[in-house]
Parts: C-alpha cells; structure tokens; sequence
C-alpha cells in the first residue's frame, strides 16, 4: 500500500489504537488513515465513504469500503462489532452528529472522534477583529462551500460530553503543528478524544501513549 | 458502444490496457455428466440427466489449483466471454473485461466462463433432445432454478479438478448465481462479485419478465413450446427482447442514443418504424431471434423470478459464518435493478461481518452500465482480486 507521510492527526490516531483491532472508518476518505491503520497496527479495517472518488483511491489501497451514507449505515452492525468506530473530520458533518455518534458507541467498544475546535485563537481573532467567518489550516473552507455542517469547540464537546454521560478515555489536542498540552480549547486547533459508553469496563489499547 | 461524457475514474493510473489486449480464438468446450441413472436432483423434486455444459477457458490453472475464477452469464449470455469465437469471429460479451491486463487478467488467473443449463447455448435445456423420446424437450423439460444452474457448475468444476474458486463474478442474473453461489457453496470460494443484481426479484422485475414470457406464449408459431418442427415463434419472442432492451437502458441513454430523430422523413402516418428507437428496438429483436431459444427465454426468466438467496429469512443471517470477500456492484442509472437491491446484499455482508466493499458507479448507461462501464468496473475488480490473491496466499490479515 502506498500511502504519502501521515498527519500529525492521523499519527495521533494510529497511536490510540491497539494492535490487532477491528476498526471501522466513518467518512474515510481517500482511506490514508486506514492503510496506517492496516499497515502499522495489522488492524481489520473497514471503511464507509460518501464519495465514489474516494472509493477508488481506498480501493487502489486495497482496503475494504462502503460507498454510503454514515447518517443512515450503522444499523445493520452488531453491538460491539467493532473494536474502534473512528469518526476523523466527519463528525461535524453528518446531519444528525447524536444519532450517528451513539449508533457509533453501540457499534464499537471505543469511538474515536477528530473534529476542528471552533474555538481556537485563529478563529476567534477572525471573529472578533475582522468580523469574519474564520478560515483557519482546520477549518479551510469559505462560508459557501463548506461541507461542515456543525461548528463545535473543544468546550462545547467536553460539556457535550458531560450532558450525554459518555466517558471520555483519552484525549489528544493538535495545534500549530504540534501537541498541545494547556488551554486546549485555546491554542489547539483539533481535538481527538477516545470515548466509551463506559459499560465495557475494559481500558482503550495502552499502545504507546501517555495518559 | 457510445462512449461520449464516459467518466475515467480519477484515482486509476492502471485502467489503460491496450484494446488489442485479448486471449485470442478461443472455442467452446462441453463437459458432459450426470448421466443416468446418476442424473441431477432438481430442486422441484424432478432428475435430470444426462447434462452438458457449455463453457470457456482462459487464461492457465496454476500448480495449487488456486487462481481460477468463474464467471457467469447474465439472461441472454453464453460461455463465450472473451477472445474470439473459433467458428463465427464475435468477440466475447465481457471481452473488454478478461484478457491480459485487463480486469480478470488471464495472466494471472484461470478465468472459466459457464453456461447455464435450461439455456440454448450449447447446454442442455428444452431445446435439447430429450434421451426418452429422441425429440427435443420442449415444455416437458423440468423447471430450472438459478440453485440448479449452479449446482450443475460445481459439476463443471469438479471436472476440471477446482476444489476452491479465487471468485466468482457476474452481473444481472449472474449476479443471482454468485449470491447463489455465496449461500450454497460459501466453502468453495475466497471470493464474490455480485454486479447489478438482487438478492430477489421486485414485483416490477417480474412484471417486465411476464410480459415478455406473454409475448412468447401468444405467438400462434409458439404451439405450447412444442414447435421445433416448424417456424419458430419468432415474433414473440422479438416483442419479449424489446422490452427487454428498453429496460436495459436509461432515459438518458435512450435520449442521447436515438433522441426523436426519423428514421426516414418521407415515410410518415403509417405504422411503420418512424424513429430510430423503434428501428432499434425491432432490430434487436429480430437478430435476438437467430441466436435464442423461445422456450429457453421462458424457463430461464422463471428461474430468476424464482430466485431468492435468502430463501424467505435475511441474508445475512445465510451468510454468517461465512469468509468470502465481497465486492459489490451497482449503478446509478440502472432502474431495473436499481442500488437499493444491491445495498440490500451490502447491508447482509454487514449484518454477518464479511469483509465488503460497495460502489455505486456513476453511470447513464442504465443495467447495460454493467457491460459498458468497463474502466470503472477494471479498477475495482482489478483491486480487490489482488487484495483477495495476497490473503490467500499471505493467510488471513
């Protein structure tokens, strides 16, 4: 499989999950996480895509991919048939985030979610000094022709979180090309967090991660 | 072939195979088995016996006897898929699919093509003389299911020594016979590409097929299918071809083929073939006459109203347990058997944990897509056979 050098995002989700797991990709994408996924953890991988495009390139990586819907493609799955449900940039842009984020927690044992925190520095300055939508390195797209559907800050997942009594297993924040460690919801400009419904009792993978 | 606004799939460097890429003259071979009193045991209870099966290889067997895949034909096809035929030239109805190169590349794989029997393409079907009264069948040959069909080629298999199929690949009704395949014979194969196809027939899916088998039937030539003495039921079964055809294509396709363009601007009031699409459609199915069976037409499209993979439960509930790999295929323009029906075969691999992998073509060639969006179909057959290789070579990843 050929896949370019990894984002900083995608290496920090490698990292998360154990070796030798079951992983199912929500809105993979060309499928560059997956084969890192494949290729460095051994893990089953399976992936679901909106875009036919994408669904070539995953194809030509030798993955297994689903051309659908992840708003309405997760019924079929068993509970806890998949040890890793992973959600990287796509979160923000189904159209009904709770269902599929809870269809996701019956489905996978842990949930991995990536998402652009709204609310970092870029974005407030943009908002606050120039009175413009921002366009930040993790929110790129202009007000027309984006495809995010839902604007969240790192908080407002945290209190989301919180209010839906969803445990959260691990986090992991990246902004300015490297991790951030203090005031997430500030300088980070992605948020990862590894989520359960805190049922399973069992730990995420300890891979090679301080907690 | 139209081939304008045809769409090459961005990510795919390797789909340019050189035209010219082809397995040669090939001829049609016939494995004979089941003789009596050993005769096949019919799925309505009846026998069947002696059978002959028409098919085609390409391509060499390897030493493991672990690179072979079947293909299987869709209502009107025949064993001859690729190359040229040894006796009248045609190339093969999926030439642009097999051959060196090309998605199932007979450098690397045994590719078998299989008749189907109850058909008229070399196989045993009501064409064919009945052993008992030396006469041909006619409508005492037993009804055939899509079961039948591929209980006859794990026969064609076991002549030619294949314990276990790389895969097995089809469209339309051939589709149906890998789902049969899937269900039936799930220790026989690593793999499966059902294409434009459906776990079973729709009322709309046999509505189309009673009207052509109508059409046959209310030929006066037809004479309750006992007319191989005499003419044929040539009309009927021209009428039950043009409604094949039309459900074969698109809107779309239709428009940009023919649009409202007269064949002739001076003949005009009468009932003659006014438009080019009414020319089309009578074409096709006068030169439908010269190569098929009309009772073949009649027990094959029963056999696929029939069939039903799932056997009235769910699917995936069949397929649990299973390990073949699945590529399925659809296409956006195709209403005869629209995605849903192959989302349904889709959301049964997931129910019973198969490793998947589903595409919805873009296409406006409607259910010929499946025979004509050939660079899309290379790409994601040519991909997966090679996944589907390095497991069963490496083991299970």
């Amino acid at each position: 499989m050929n896949s370019g050098p990894l984002t900083l995002e995608h290496r920090a989700i490698v990292e998360l999950v154990s070796a030798g797991s079951s992983v199912l990709d929500l809105g993979c994408g060309d499928g560059e996480l997956l084969a890192a996924l494949v290729n460095e953890k051994g893990a089953r991988a399976q992936g679901i895509e909106i875009s036919d495009q994408a669904i070539y390139k995953c194809v030509a990586k030798g993955l297994s991919v689903l051309h659908g819907d992840i708003d309405t493609g997760l019924p079929e799955y068993g509970d806890k048939s998949f040890d890793y449900v992973v959600l990287d940039q796509s979160l923000q842009q189904v159209k009904s985030p709770d269902t599929v984020l809870r269809e996701s927690l019956r489905v996978g044992k842990w949930v991995i979610v990536g998402f652009p925190n709204f609310a970092n520095l870029s974005a407030r300055c943009q908002l606050f000094f120039k009175g413009r939508t921002p366009v930040t390195p993790s929110l790129p797209y202009e007000w027309h022709d984006t495809p995010n559907l839902h604007f969240l800050s790192i908080s407002d997942f945290f209190e989301y979180c919180r209010r839906r009594k969803i445990s959260i297993e691990r986090s992991v924040f990246i902004g300015g090309g490297r991790r951030v460690r203090a005031f997430p919801n500030l300088l980070a400009s992605v948020g990862i967090f590894v989520l359960s419904d805190g049922e399973s009792g069992e730990r995420p993978g300890e891979a090679n991660e301080e907690r | 072939m139209p081939q304008s606004g045809h769409r090459q799939p961005k990510a795919s460097p390797d789909a340019a195979t050189p035209a010219s890429a082809n397995v040669g003259v090939v001829d049609t071979q016939y494995c004979a088995f089941c003789v009596p009193p050993e005769e096949l045991a019919l799925e309505s209870g009846e026998r069947l016996g002696p059978i002959t099966l028409a098919y085609e290889t390409y391509g060499e067997l390897n030493a493991a006897k672990s690179n072979a895949v079947l293909i299987v034909h869709a209502l009107s096809g025949d064993a001859h898929a690729a190359g040229v035929a040894a006796d009248d030239g045609r190339a093969g109805w999926w030439n642009n699919m097999i051959g060196p190169g090309k998605a199932f590349d007979t450098e690397k794989y045994f590719v078998i093509c299989s008749n189907v029997i109850g058909g008229c393409k070399g196989s045993t079907g009501p064409s064919s003389a009945n052993p008992a009264t030396g006469k041909p069948y006619g409508l005492t040959f037993p009804f055939v299911t899509i079961g039948d069909i591929v209980a006859a080629q794990t026969r064609l298999l076991d002549h030619l020594g294949i314990e276990r199929l790389l895969s097995v690949a089809g469209g339309s009704m051939g589709g149906m016979q890998v789902l049969e395949w899937m269900v039936a014979h799930s220790t026989r194969l690593a793999s499966a590409i059902p294409i434009a196809t459906a776990i079973k027939h729709s009322p709309q899916q046999i509505a189309f097929n009673e009207v052509g088998r109508q059409a046959i039937m209310a030929d006066p030539n037809w004479r309750g299918g006992d007319y191989y003495d005499g003419p044929m039921p040539a009309a009927g079964l021209a009428v039950a071809r043009m409604i094949g055809h039309i459900t074969y294509m698109s809107d779309k396709s239709m428009a940009e083929k023919f649009g409202r363009r007269l064949k002739d601007e001076r003949q005009f009031f009468k009932f003659t073939a006014d438009f080019e699409v009414e020319g089309y459609l009578q074409y096709r199915g006068r030169s439908f006459v010269d190569r098929f069976d009309a009772n073949s037409y009649l027990y094959i499209t029963k056999a696929i109203d029939l069939f039903d993979a799932s056997r009235g439960k769910k699917l995936g509930e069949m397929l649990k347990g299973a390990s073949t790999k699945v590529l399925v295929i659809a296409f956006k323009s195709d209403w005869l058997y629209p995605a849903y029906q192959s989302q349904e075969i889709v959301r049964a691999c997931k129910v019973a944990g198969l490793d998947a992998t589903y595409c919805e073509i873009a296409s406006s060639y409607g259910h010929d897509a499946f025979l004509l969006e050939t660079d899309e179909e290379t790409h994601l057959v040519k991909h997966f056979l090679e996944r589907v290789t390095g497991s069963t070579q490496g083991g299970n990843k």
